[in-house]
């Protein structure tokens, strides 16, 4: 065993407050919350006694928290994808050298800057029907509703791809819980505007990272652009895309601030999320055991996209 | 632009940006959900004076006023005690209640809080397993006589014993018209869902909206949904809704709910991007005919300067009051167990009211109280016809505004409407409600 040097006692010192810190009000926290997701706290009476999955099933057979599951998943890949297809096209334009280079960087960027709750109340009154877009474009605002239009579109029943999928044993699939919400959809166009510039940034560093010998090498080969792009760049920037879906993807998944400044629960809880519902139950409807079970479910849906990144990133570290 | 400009234009942006976010941050700290710092009123107490903590969420406006001017009375009666508000602002209450649960549930609640009269209250502090967190009020405090049946039947626990002081009522059921637009097409305001009907039909013609509603927080097609069950179902029935006597799988539920779709194709397209007020600013415009919310609508207009509106009980409606108020009640782990008492009866005395709600907007709880102070704020034309109707209505408890039900039946029965808003499917939001009672243990 090492000698306790003097080194090593200041440094264990210095770690412990950090250390309890996190293990009471991270890792302590988190297993309250599951405690009392076990419990039968559905009141100011706070019981602990325990409840089993009670609280889970609940839950899971609530009808909002079945759609708010749903408008998370569908909010999660169109603003994942959205995100990572507009950052990569802004970042290669950005990544031609143009004039005013660094005026253009910024102005993607800028987005950023500002937090979701501005970008919410901008971008409301930009998509409320009665005013934003539709008066400055001469939209018809009865048929262009953006987020107050309640149409949830998905695979009906009775529809030949309804049969299809009932042929297969999948027709619970043609359900409006299995659709997309359009009201969603300007909800995720806020989204992208803000964070897109981000991904522009990220892809824009790993981009100038590439060296120039790379690409002459395949033009020498006798590589067209586009293969250049698909064959050489884009596998290059593969961790960059994976870090820039797991920031992403956790910002989705926990997505609160936006949603309640913009369009709150919308049409038939549209663009409702886990979150809001989350705080409706606990801190509204005192039922704290099934707002702590909802905070669980969040936890994991996060740590299902965390984990393996974390995992897949020691490996690498280690492989180097 | 030269690449020297362009990159000054870069520098300087990004600043702009910064300062236009801080800013639009503190216009969000004062919108709903906002902050939840309390102000610091107790420092204007004198020294040595006994502290009355009072948690409420009025921050602003003719409440905030009201109940500084009701402090003030009490302060100046009793000597040596200093009642003061604890506000906390923000979402018409949420960060306040949130803040008072949190501190009741620690064992250090106010000596009192504002808490909506009715099941709000009762659900959430006195009929729970564990027993209730507050004193019941004897009539040295308040005198239930004084008081609408109504009212006492919902501000009482299951023991039968008063648990809270109400200081204002509001009224839910209004229908609140344009007078221009329903005189240029000569209407009068409709009495009855049949009538309604064809005062709608005649505005939509002209092009008019026939009723303004914004429901961006869905309460307000709730209060349209609780005018149409009355309407329905009647005193008796109605309230039967909350107490397990009225199934809500009743065929007069199912017909309220068939009402509902039909004055909802009535409703103005973007009534879910609106708010209850940006929908009353349809009516003002004489865009919209008409609109169903509760008297604040009254106080709306009387800030906007707008005076050619008439007010009507919501169709169906007529000789029935629906109520809602905020109220103030007693925790058992009060510190100032003694000043707050004698707080409570103040508030609970006809002098007390009648400093209170001229300022808030609302008539006075008490069924005797009505004349205010010569030296403070006079009833206007509105308070004086409700009060007139307070007085010989029948009471029946709003829902929406924590009065009938449960947070958590409330919240389910919203749900449940929420669905409906875009869907329509009665036979399934029936499902749905009857469920939300089941859940509710009815």
């Amino acid at each position: 065993m090492r000698r306790l040097n003097r080194d090593r006692v200041v440094s264990i010192l210095l770690l412990v407050p950090a250390v309890l810190a996190i293990a009471v009000f991270v890792y302590g926290m988190i297993g309250w919350s599951v405690w009392v997701s076990l419990s039968k706290a559905n009141d100011l009476s706070f019981d602990m006694a325990f409840n089993g999955l009670a609280n889970y099933q609940s839950i899971f057979s609530n009808v909002r928290f079945q759609l708010d599951l749903r408008n998370t998943v569908v909010f999660t890949v169109f603003f994942v994808l959205a995100s990572l297809a507009i950052g990569l096209f802004l970042a290669n334009l950005i990544d031609r050298r143009i004039r005013a280079e660094s005026l253009f960087r910024s102005l993607f960027l800028f987005p950023l800057a500002i937090s979701f709750i501005v970008t919410g109340v901008v971008w409301k009154w930009l998509l409320t029907p009665s005013a934003g877009f539709n008066i400055l474009l001469g939209l018809d605002q009865s048929t262009n509703r953006w987020f107050t239009d309640p149409t949830v579109l998905y695979i009906a029943p009775d529809s030949g791809a309804g049969h299809f999928l009932a042929g297969i044993g999948l027709g619970g699939l043609a359900t409006p819980l299995f659709g997309i919400p359009i009201a969603l959809l300007s909800l995720v166009l806020a989204a992208v505007w803000q964070m897109s510039g981000f991904v522009m940034a990220l892809y824009l560093a790993a981009l100038r990272g590439i060296p120039e010998e790379l690409r002459e090498a395949g033009r020498v080969d006798g590589a067209s652009e586009w293969q250049l792009f698909r064959r050489i760049i884009l596998p290059l920037l593969t961790p960059v895309t994976v870090t820039a879906v797991i920031i992403l993807g956790h910002i989705s998944l926990k997505i609160y601030d936006l949603q309640q400044a913009m369009t709150k629960q919308g049409p038939g809880f549209a663009t409702d999320f886990p979150a809001s519902y989350m705080w409706q139950t606990a801190f509204n409807d005192n039922q704290f055991a099934k707002g702590a079970a909802v905070g669980v479910v969040m936890l994991v849906m996060v740590a299902t996209l965390i984990v393996p990144y974390i995992i897949w990133n020691r490996r690498q570290e280690a492989a180097r | 632009m030269t690449f020297k400009k362009a990159r000054a234009f870069g520098v300087a942006l990004p600043i702009i940006a910064l300062v236009v976010a801080a800013c639009g941050g503190n216009g969000a700290t004062t919108g709903p959900g906002g902050s939840a710092a309390p102000t610091d009123a107790a420092a204007a107490c004198p020294s040595g004076s006994t502290k009355i903590e009072v948690q409420s969420w009025w921050t602003t406006g003719g409440e905030a006023t009201g109940l500084q001017k009701l402090f003030e009375k009490f302060n100046a009666d009793n000597s040596g005690l200093c009642a003061y508000n604890a506000a906390i602002a923000g979402g018409a209450g949420t960060a306040a209640q949130g803040v008072i649960k949190t501190r009741t549930l620690a064992g250090t609640p106010p000596d009192t809080f504002q808490v909506h009269m009715g099941h709000e209250l009762l659900d959430t502090y006195v009929n729970i397993s564990a027993g209730s967190v507050l004193s019941p009020l004897d009539t040295s405090i308040i005198d239930p006589s004084k008081f609408p049946a109504g009212v006492v039947s919902i501000i009482s626990g299951k023991d039968g014993k008063v648990y809270t002081v109400p200081v204002n009522i509001h009224r839910a059921n209004e229908l609140w018209y344009n007078k221009k637009v329903f005189a240029d097409n000569n209407l009068t305001a409709p009495a009855t869902w049949a009538d309604f009907k064809t005062t709608a039909d005649a505005l939509k013609a002209k092009g008019i909206t026939p009723l303004a509603v914004g429901d961006s927080g869905i309460w307000a097609f709730g209060m349209v949904f609780e005018t149409i069950l009355i309407g329905e179902l009647g005193v008796d029935g109605f309230n039967g809704l909350w107490t397990g006597a009225t199934k809500w799988t009743d065929s007069k539920v199912t017909d309220a709910l068939n009402e509902l779709k039909t004055v909802a194709g009535y409703v103005n397209t973007d009534h879910s991007a609106l708010t209850w007020d940006q929908a009353n600013q349809l009516v003002i415009d004489g865009k919209a005919g008409m609109t169903i919310m509760g008297d604040w609508a009254n106080g709306d207009y009387v800030a906007k300067n707008f005076t050619n509106y008439g007010w009507a009980p919501a169709p169906g409606n007529t000789g029935i009051y629906q109520a809602l108020a905020d109220s103030f009640p007693l925790p058992t782990k009060a510190a100032n167990q003694e000043g707050v008492k004698k707080l409570l009866a103040f508030m609970a005395s006809a002098e007390g009211q009648d400093i209170f709600n001229p300022y808030k907007g609302s008539i006075p709880a008490r069924t005797d109280a009505g004349n205010p102070p010569s030296s403070g704020k006079q009833y206007n034309d509105y308070q004086k016809s409700a009060m007139t109707d307070w007085t010989k209505d029948t009471v029946v408890p709003s829902m929406e505004h924590g009065a009938a039900a449960s947070p958590a039946f409330k919240s389910a029965i919203e749900a449940a409407l929420t669905t409906f808003a875009t869907g329509g499917d009665v036979a399934a939001t029936q499902a749905a409600l009857a469920a939300a009672a089941t859940d509710a243990g009815f």
